[in-house]
């Protein structure tokens, strides 16, 4: 999962728009990512307002500092409050945010600022500006002190300005609509009363989409305007056909609704994936964590084929110990009860700075050093991780070994041989490494002689063919996986796969869109792995088709001119009943 | 003035929530207190944010001051907090 330290844009605060100033029936359209449904009305999760430019000079300085300090302290004692009512990573968050509330130096330092001659909230923005400056000089150590720093100052500016807290308060069932999400944003969220999520920047593969995904949200990203609307306005969510309709007559209602019923039919075949003859195609959960592994466990999928370890990590500033990593990972996997769990090792660097992994003063993070090579950097901690795997597998009950491991970001056979040696000295039984870099795939035969099986990460597979960063929304169209490039090089996988009989998962998003999963079954690929979610229409899509005509639809995606024409001739191609599923 | 020398005996330093241990502790200990490498100006240890701003590192040696006369039981127990890992105790 991306940490995203950017905060939410900050606008001076202008008062929302009058509920009719966007007609009735008004169709906004965005990117979706899923496919569910939803109506229900919006909540709009409001921008920090930020100081005027134009604030006056406090006409009584120490009633300005009085009132400074007063909002600080309101402040540090709302967010003590929401520390002692949070659990885990929310609380610790909400914690360090307090500390930093109540801090003497920053309230000192907007003090000397007013008696210079700066209205309140340009000082509490100066002195935290400070701060900021010098976190951020300090490195990603620091990176999320700066996020509590905004998120402290924004709060504090806001209740000097007279402005409601920024932020949602959410009192019924809503969809919340926001320019972006950040993981700090969803954090806050009481997610019993999110029933869908729209946003109006961020991309389908960003953190907002894949949360949205792992919640079973209904989520439209890019979808321009949608902030601009009234609070309580009902509205259309349509993830799979990729709109929101403002205030829906009662013919999109009903629209809306049969899909979302077709979704609830859907979710209510449970059998083992296959195609229509029967050729088995595994369909596995992605998760970050021993809750996720809880959740995946009740939905029907074969097992995980994708646990993102960082996340158990992310916020920690040292390295979890050997018995505290053994326990997590045993706990999946008693989670899923034997079920097979494919646990990616340490993903840090690039849009998951972890503070104890990550290299300090990289100037392209996503061309660094991260995922398994921080083995160059830091062996001890890959050692450590492997170790600890060793010891879960060998404690994990059923008769084949559920627990297989696999290291991502691997450009090299000499690499993967690398991850082989050190995980199977751990005591690993079972080792692959992740294909998400062109080179790997290019030598996925090579690759494949030196491990057990490989999973495809078609996310950074797509962004480092395309040279595409995955978090720019505006080159989202690079980014799609249909483009005959991308297609190729999974293509060139799965056959070093067949030939070499050994199995060839994919686990980037793209193995969640029905129309991809055809294609995917069709090159060979043996196991998908996706949000939870995702898996009834993937499941119900592959059941339509046989394993030939798979075949035949990624024939005609892999000739195809571009990402589009690919997408559209599977389409075509496709049971009528698929292709009325996916819009 | 007052000083204790202490050598930091967190694995992270005093960062994060080893931060905020002891800043909570110099702030509740009644007296002004300032943390420094030795020879370099003091901060105000009561600051989780100037504290964090050194960078201070697991086994640096830092000096804690203080002006007022009667801080010498109170340096000692922050000294003696210091000499925690306070990163194990979680």
């Amino acid at each position: 999962m991306s940490t995203d330290v950017a905060p939410a844009p900050r606008t001076v605060a202008t008062p929302a728009p009058p509920a009719d100033a966007v007609a009735p029936g008004t169709v906004i359209t965005g990117v979706g990512a899923g496919r569910g449904a939803v109506v229900a009305p919006l909540a709009v999760l409001r921008a920090a307002p930020a100081a005027p430019a134009d604030e006056p000079a406090p006409a009584d300085p120490a009633a300005a500092r009085t009132a400074i300090d007063d909002a600080f302290a309101e402040v540090a004692s709302t967010l003590v409050a929401r520390a002692a009512a949070a659990t885990g990573a929310a609380a610790g968050v909400l914690g360090a945010a307090a500390s930093i509330a109540r801090d003497p130096a920053l309230r000192a330092d907007a003090h000397a600022r007013v008696d210079a001659g700066q209205g309140p909230a340009t000082a509490v923005e100066g002195a935290v500006g400070r701060f900021v400056e010098m976190f951020a000089a300090a490195g990603p150590l620091m990176a999320e002190r700066v996020t509590d720093l905004r998120s402290v100052r924004d709060r504090v500016v806001a209740r000097l300005l007279g402005e409601p807290e920024p932020g949602v308060t959410l009192d019924r069932p809503s969809v919340v609509a926001a320019l972006d999400l950040s993981p700090a944003d969803t954090a806050a969220l009481d997610l019993d009363l999110v029933v869908g999520i729209v946003t109006e920047l961020g991309g389908p593969t960003g953190h907002t989409a894949i949360v949205a995904g792992q919640l079973g949200l209904p989520c439209l990203v890019r979808a321009t305007g949608v902030t601009a609307l009234a609070d309580g306005t009902v509205v259309a969510l349509d993830a799979g056909a990729g709109t929101l309709v403002v205030e829906p007559d009662a013919a999109t209602r009903d629209a809306v609704g049969r899909r979302a019923a077709r979704e609830r039919a859907l979710a209510q075949d449970t059998a083992p994936g296959a195609t229509a003859d029967g050729h088995r195609i595994a369909l596995l959960a992605n998760i970050g964590t021993v809750e996720d592994a809880h959740r995946a466990a009740a939905s029907a999928v074969e097992g995980v084929g994708l646990f993102r370890t960082e996340v158990l990590f992310l916020g920690r500033t040292d390295a979890p110990g050997l018995e505290e990593q053994e326990r997590a990972y045993r706990d999946a996997l008693a989670a899923l009860g034997g079920r097979k769990t494919v646990v990616r090792t340490l993903d840090a660097g690039a849009d998951k700075p972890l503070a104890f992994a990550t290299q300090p003063d990289e100037e392209n993070p996503a061309l660094g050093v991260r995922g398994y090579r921080l083995v160059r950097t830091s062996p001890a901690l890959v050692d450590g991780q492997l170790l600890a795997l060793g010891r879960a597998a060998a404690t994990a009950d059923g008769p084949d070994p559920a627990l297989w491991v696999m290291a991502p970001m691997v450009s090299t056979p000499a690499e993967a041989r690398d991850v082989a040696t050190r995980a199977r000295a751990a005591g690993v039984g079972t080792v692959g490494v992740m294909v998400e870099v062109p080179a790997a795939a290019l030598l996925a035969r090579e690759i494949l002689a030196e491990v057990d099986f490989v999973s495809l990460g078609t996310n950074d597979l797509a962004q480092y063919t395309m040279a595409t960063d995955r978090l720019r929304g505006e080159l989202a169209d690079l980014l799609d996986p249909w483009q005959p490039a991308v297609l190729r090089l999974v293509a060139e996988t799965a056959r070093a796969g067949l030939d070499l009989g050994k199995p060839v998962g994919v686990c980037g998003e793209s193995a969640s869109d029905p129309l991809m999963a055809l294609v995917l079954a069709g090159l060979g690929v043996t196991s998908l792995s996706m949000s939870p979610g995702a898996v009834p229409a993937v499941r119900f899509a592959l059941r339509r088709h046989t394993r030939e005509r798979c075949a035949a639809l990624a024939a005609s995606a892999l000739g195809a001119p571009d990402a589009a024409a690919a997408r559209a001739v599977v389409l075509a191609g496709a049971d009528p009943e698929v292709a009325d599923l996916v819009g | 003035m007052l000083e204790r020398r202490v050598i930091i005996a967190s694995a992270s330093g005093l960062h994060a929530r080893p931060a905020s241990r002891f800043t909570q502790a110099a702030a509740d200990c009644g007296h002004p207190v300032t943390v420094a490498r030795p020879g370099q100006p003091g901060v105000d240890a009561s600051s989780v944010l100037m504290v964090m701003s050194q960078g201070l590192g697991h086994g640096e040696e830092v000096v804690l001051a203080s002006d007022d006369a009667a801080a010498g039981p109170a340096l000692d127990a922050l000294v003696a907090l210091l000499e925690q890992d306070l990163d194990a105790q979680e």
